[in-house]
């Protein structure tokens, strides 16, 4: 492979960690492959030398997923970037796995299509990344996560062997594509994936609303389920996220405790009737101001703001972890006020921005890695509000995957009878464990 | 073939654990679709598991629901109806008694999965027990979860083959308060799917767009009283001849008559299929040249439920669908192999089915 085999020490520690810093690991080797035959190679010779190996997207994992192995192979898919055919009449679309998310909808625009799952790291992260972490996003609450989308997959086996999984046709037996997607790189690579695209609406009507709590802003999340209206995103942001938001962004959001964004989305009687029903929702949900829109220039610059929270909260701390927790949606309320009190009783501050209308939860924990001990001190807050989640009856990850991050809170969700049963099927298909090694599942 | 019945949880584990060498296990409950819950071979026992029925957890405010494997789906229609939700897969056969296990095993859809997605897109969570007789949770019980794989949806599809189900949570949706029918009578499967595609074409989302044999197009809005109207309009102006509109009684009912026309047959072989509205005319026409086949399309047709005569050797309809890369699943009709035509997976299937059950006492895929 030549110059796409980099093992220079500098080519290799560009891809030493991926979007949670916590971790960082050198390779042994990072492969550039362009096409399918050499993703096939590669694996087989990973295989044969009982090399382990890492798939690799644009890196954007916030839960360690693409963090390299000791001594093994970092597969970066980048290359493989073409949209290998748009289909507007069965409205599907085959890529290869390094393909920005964003280039999808790009690729489908001019047939009035898109694809729908919208992580905020949309304009660089790639759809194998996605399909591999079953990534969600702000319009999953209508639209569904990642593997509802993703109608067939050929994947790479960590043996190097080359499967067909699904048909752009759906499928008509056990659902291998499903369990394929959110395997967070255990079974392999998906090198061509073809995914099913939605029309792009004819209507789009966002809102903000401002309270003087996240309590209250809650409270009208569940009002707004309650009604029977199905928005395509409920998020809120609360002070410190907005916060952040005005100091780098400037999306001139309304000042507030706590920011509730809905957006509707369909064609124009059916958001218009909708829009009554929320305006009058909001006018008396106690909020201090509200506002509505359907001018895509000021849709762009909310959700720029929201979508770029993450990276904001740079202005406000040296480093922060996402978390990723889900709580049942009527429990909201609760944990928010929970997590309130553990941030003040640890001293640390925490952002929160999160996918309302889901239960999802991204607290943003801040702090100073060079500070003594504040490193941990973080991450133990951010494992205390797993707990929270699980104990709460909801889940460690959302969208964001387990990785490396969240492998040792798996069983405050899983039995042991649980786990071994996911390590067996781990194992028929990866005996050696090359694939992804430690990610998910610790190494056995 | 026998049948054992569990009453509970541990029963259905006991069964599992003492399955001697060279017997196979097969759940049923219902029983609404044979040609996947029974069989002719006297190496297979049925295990029935109709008895673990009920709701266990249904929060509306939530729209999440949690119910044994067993229970049967108008149950959870009628549970759900209360608070003006609904199974936004429509699940076929629930008149009939289909259960919740059933249907995911299945991977069956209604016509009203157009608009959200099939069970495979609101399966949530699913306690199981696997071939060595274990108790198995995967998944969750919240809308959102990205922890382990997805081993519930997995199970969509499964046939009973990769594990006995006992608990599912699904996410559930607001039911839109009213709807609007529009039907026309295009002639023959073609028309119907150039109409099919104008209608695909406009910016109206539909709630269930169909082709029934002999090209009669029905296509579904939902939403919101008086804007629904509007949009139905919208979409009389994209067909080719002016459609009849239907609403309330008379709407339900013609839904009821079609799709009981599609799935209430004691002389043919029931199978659904894969399907694509591009190859919609050319399938019809290849299945017709050879047996007296009728095909009722659903979902955009992207499937196909094909009334395939008995007599007719069920070879020849697999043949024909592997040649088009289709996917099909014998529903009703001889069950001594319900997986037909281009069947995926590969080696990936071969080594989780084994990793499931490595003792071969589910029945084989």
């Amino acid at each position: 492979m030549g110059e796409r085999l980099l093992t220079g020490p500098a080519q290799l520690a560009v891809f030493a960690s991926d979007g949670l810093t916590a971790f960082s690991e050198r390779p042994l080797a990072v492969a550039l492959p362009e096409s399918t035959e050499e993703v096939a190679a590669i694996v087989r010779a990973c295989h044969r030398a009982g090399v382990p190996f890492v798939p690799r997207g644009s890196g954007t994992s916030l839960s360690g997923g693409s963090v390299p192995v000791p001594g093994g192979v970092v597969i970066a898919c980048n290359r493989l970037n073409r949209v290998l055919r748009v289909d507007p009449l069965t409205r599907t679309a085959v890529v290869q796995p390094g393909v920005i998310n964003l280039a999808v909808s790009a690729a489908a625009a001019a047939h009035g299509l898109q694809y729908a799952p919208d992580p905020s790291s949309q304009s660089v992260c790639t759809i194998g990344g996605n399909v591999a972490f079953n990534s969600g996003g702000a319009h999953c609450l209508k639209h569904g996560m990642t593997s509802n989308h993703v109608l067939a997959i050929r994947a790479i086996l960590p043996d190097g062997e080359l499967v067909e999984l699904g048909s752009a046709q759906g499928s008509a037996g056990p659902d291998w594509v499903g369990m394929f997607c959110g395997s967070e790189g255990l079974f392999g690579i998906a090198v061509e994936i073809t995914l099913r695209l939605v029309p792009v609406p004819e209507a789009v009507c966002t809102a903000l609303a401002g309270y003087d709590s996240l309590q209250a802003a809650g409270e009208a999340v569940a009002r707004i389920l309650r009604e029977g209206l199905l928005p395509v995103a409920v998020e809120i942001m609360d002070a410190v996220a907005i916060e952040a938001a005005e100091a780098s962004v400037k999306p001139g959001y309304p000042e507030c405790a706590a920011l509730l964004i809905v957006e509707l989305e369909g064609e124009r009687e059916a958001v218009q009737a909708d829009r009554l029903v929320l305006e009058s929702l909001l006018a008396r949900s106690g909020a201090s101001d509200v506002r509505i829109t359907e001018d895509p220039a000021e849709r762009a610059l909310i959700w720029k703001g929201r979508k770029g929270a993450f990276s904001s909260v740079g202005w406000l701390a040296p480093d922060y972890i996402v978390q990723d927790g889900v709580v049942p949606r009527t429990k909201l309320g609760y944990a928010l006020a929970e997590i309130d009190r553990m941030s003040a009783q640890a001293g640390i501050r925490i952002a929160n921005v999160f996918h309302a209308g889901d239960g999802n939860l991204h607290p943003l924990i801040l702090y100073d890695g060079a500070q003594a001990g504040a490193t941990d001190r973080a991450h133990q807050l951010a494992g205390e509000i797993l707990r929270l989640c699980i104990a709460l009856g909801g889940s460690i990850t959302g969208e964001h995957g387990v990785g490396l991050e969240k492998r040792d809170f798996l069983p405050l969700m899983f039995s042991e009878d649980d786990i071994a049963f996911m390590r067996r099927i781990r194992h028929a298909v990866d005996p050696d464990e090359l694939s992804n090694r430690g990610k998910m599942l610790a190494m056995s | 073939m026998s049948t054992v019945a569990a009453l509970t949880q541990a029963d259905v584990q006991a069964v599992v654990a003492t399955c001697a060498p060279g017997q196979h296990l097969l759940p049923v409950a219902g029983g609404t679709k044979p040609g996947l819950s029974s069989s002719s071979r006297d190496d297979v026992t049925r295990v029935d598991v109709s008895a673990l029925r009920g709701i266990l957890a249904y929060d509306p405010a939530e729209l999440t629901l949690t119910a044994r494997a067993g229970t049967p789906i108008a149950e959870l229609q009628a549970a759900l109806s209360e608070h003006g939700q609904y199974l936004p897969f429509d699940p076929p056969f629930a008149a009939a008694g289909a259960t919740l296990g059933g249907v995911t095993a299945a991977g069956a859809s209604g016509p009203g999965a157009w608009r959200y997605g099939g069970v495979r897109d609101f399966v949530l969570g699913v306690r199981l027990v696997d071939g060595a007789g274990r108790l198995i949770y995967a998944g969750g019980k919240v809308v959102k979860n990205a922890a382990g794989f997805d081993v519930p949806k997995l199970m969509v599809g499964s046939i009973g083959r990769l594990g006995i189900m006992l608990e599912l949570s699904l996410k559930v949706f607001p039911r839109a308060p009213e709807t609007v029918t529009l039907t026309c009578e295009l002639g023959d499967t073609e028309a119907a799917a150039e109409a099919a595609l104008a209608l695909m074409r406009s910016p109206i989302h539909l709630d269930a767009l169909d082709i029934a044999a002999g090209g009669r197009l029905l296509a579904r809005v939902a939403g919101r009283s008086g804007e629904v109207e509007a949009r139905a309009e919208r979409l009389a102006g994209v067909l080719p001849g002016p459609p009849v509109r239907l609403r309330g009684d008379d709407e339900r009912e013609l839904w009821r008559q079609v799709w009981s026309s599609v799935t209430e047959t004691d002389a043919d072989t029931l199978v659904r299929a894969t399907s694509s509205l591009p190859g919609a005319a050319g399938l019809v026409a290849a299945l017709a040249a050879t047996a007296e086949a009728s095909v009722h399309y659903t979902l955009g047709a992207t499937a196909a439920w094909i009334r395939w005569p008995r007599a007719a050797p069920i070879d020849r309809l697999d043949a024909l669908l592997a040649q088009r890369g289709l996917a099909g699943m014998v529903l009703i009709g001889s069950p001594e192999r319900p997986l037909i035509g281009h069947q995926g997976g590969g080696v990936f299937a071969e080594r989780i089915a084994r990793a499931i059950d490595p003792d071969s006492r589910f029945l084989e895929l």
